[in-house]
């Protein structure tokens, strides 16, 4: 049975937004609605059996996140959140500059290009393989490392469309917890990121965003356990 | 050397990617300096501008570099505002055609591919894939063209024609080297005289490669994917 959530819906709009807790893509537009303090109503879907709703507004993919907006379905995370920072102007996650933008928009494309393929394959894996991943998610983190250089967060000052994208990066985490892989993201081999990361976790509104700490190691170690780092 | 208002297009003349910003460019009327790479060879150029991908297309604004086709289309639309707008500035008519985009970008284009590397039971897999996909996307294109038959022409076209172009334009040499029908007048006529029209526009038809060009490209990543594919 979906649990649902209810926040009050303003008179002027009506936005719904059909996610899973434990799904990163889900928590993305939480914080994006959060950050615009948009009202909206949370439907949590059960994947093994998802809603007439979710079919309806989604038919083609059949996937979570899907944002509605006064009747209309939005779908894909990150198509979701430049139309959220496009219909609420306000707190902006993208940049108004287009280079900029065409920047924010190439690094968030390879947090699911890269970091989420990686980051799914070290779930599974075992040994060497493991190993193998775990190297190459390392390698990604350096690329992010020297693009984040100085700057408090990917997007300048404030929380932008990247580090929201980068929350791949908090799952990726939890699961080396619970799976007892080697440490990843470690504060020698990544400085700069390692304290970007504190920073991101540490944010009042991406804090409320990421699933319960204790539920979200028992998801890992139930889906994954069987999978050991050290052979 | 002056770089005001300096535009450098680095890219392959069979490449899907670079034929879309090629496009683009010309549709805006903007001129542009091109640079074949040979990729075998990449120029140092390429390997400064885009270090982590090391592909091309990459388009170089006043010695700024963007990477990434969807990326670059996007920037080329914000930067330059003349007609044809690439995207509409309704944030939901925009989040329908980015979705729409996303899907000829990624699971079409990654489909056709597979059925161009593919023999034998995978081929026929990736085949089947690819025409349940061709059937979505022709009922989704309903929306776009409730008239029936595409009126296209160098002034309305938009991001979904540039890229049905790319991915479909070549459909001759496909149909070739495949001996197969990819897009099928019959199966899916809309589809079918989407493409039609767009191959016919003159700014389309001074972008395309001679056919017999395009066959032997085809032929020769086929051959090599099957080679490669040999124990």
């Amino acid at each position: 049975m979906a649990a649902i959530s209810l926040q009050t819906a303003t008179m002027a709009e009506e936005v719904k937004l059909f996610g899973t807790w434990a799904s990163p893509f889900s928590r993305r537009i939480e914080v994006a609605l959060k950050l615009k303090g948009v009202q909206f109503e949370y439907i949590e879907e059960n994947l093994s059996n998802k809603s007439p709703a979710l079919l309806k507004y989604n038919p083609v993919h059949k996937k979570i996140p899907v944002l509605v907006h006064n009747g209309k379905p939005v779908a894909e995370s990150l198509v979701i959140l430049e139309y959220i920072d496009e219909t609420w102007k306000h707190n902006p996650i993208l940049p108004a500059d287009p280079y900029e933008k065409a920047m924010a928009r190439f690094w968030a494309k390879y947090m699911d290009d890269k970091l989420w393929p990686a980051a799914t394959k070290v779930v599974v894996s075992k040994g060497e393989e493991q190993k193998a991943v775990i190297e190459e998610i390392q390698e990604q983190l350096k690329t992010l490392e020297s693009e984040l250089k100085e700057k408090k967060f990917f997007g300048g000052e404030s929380l932008g469309f990247v580090d929201i994208a980068a929350n791949i990066i908090v799952f990726l985490l939890v699961a080396q917890e619970a799976l007892g892989l080697m440490e990843i993201l470690t504060e020698e081999k990544f400085p700069v990121l390692h304290e970007w990361y504190q920073r991101l976790v540490d944010d009042a509104v991406f804090k409320e965003c990421v699933p319960p700490r204790e539920r979200h190691l028992g998801f890992f170690k139930a889906r994954f356990g069987s999978s050991t780092a050290s052979k | 050397m002056e770089e005001e208002n300096q535009i450098k297009l680095h890219g392959m003349w069979g490449s899907t990617f670079t034929k879309r910003v090629e496009l683009a460019l010309k549709l805006k009327g903007i001129p542009y300096e091109y640079i074949e790479e040979d990729l075998s060879n990449k120029s140092q150029l390429v390997l400064k501008y885009n270090p982590v991908h090391k592909k091309v297309p990459v388009l170089v604004h006043n010695g700024k570099p963007i990477i990434e086709s969807l990326i670059i289309l996007e920037y080329i639309d914000e930067t330059w505002k003349n007609a044809p707008r690439l995207l509409p500035d309704d944030p939901y008519e925009r989040a329908k055609v980015l979705f729409w985009a996303s899907f000829l970008h990624q699971q079409l284009f990654e489909d056709m591919g597979r059925v161009i590397t593919s023999d034998g039971e995978a081929q026929e897999k990736a085949t089947k894939d690819l025409f349940e996909k061709l059937t979505i996307l022709e009922e989704g294109m309903k929306e776009f063209f409730p008239g029936g038959t595409p009126s296209i022409n160098g002034e309305n076209m938009g991001l979904l024609d540039i890229l049905m172009y790319a991915l479909f334009g070549p459909y001759k040499a496909h149909e070739e080297v495949l001996e197969m029908k990819t897009i099928d007048p019959e199966r899916n006529p809309l589809l079918f005289s989407w493409v039609m029209a767009l191959t016919e526009l003159p700014v389309v038809k001074e972008s395309t490669p001679p056919h017999e060009k395009l066959v032997a490209l085809v032929q020769f990543i086929r051959e090599n994917a099957l080679q490669s594919c040999v124990a």
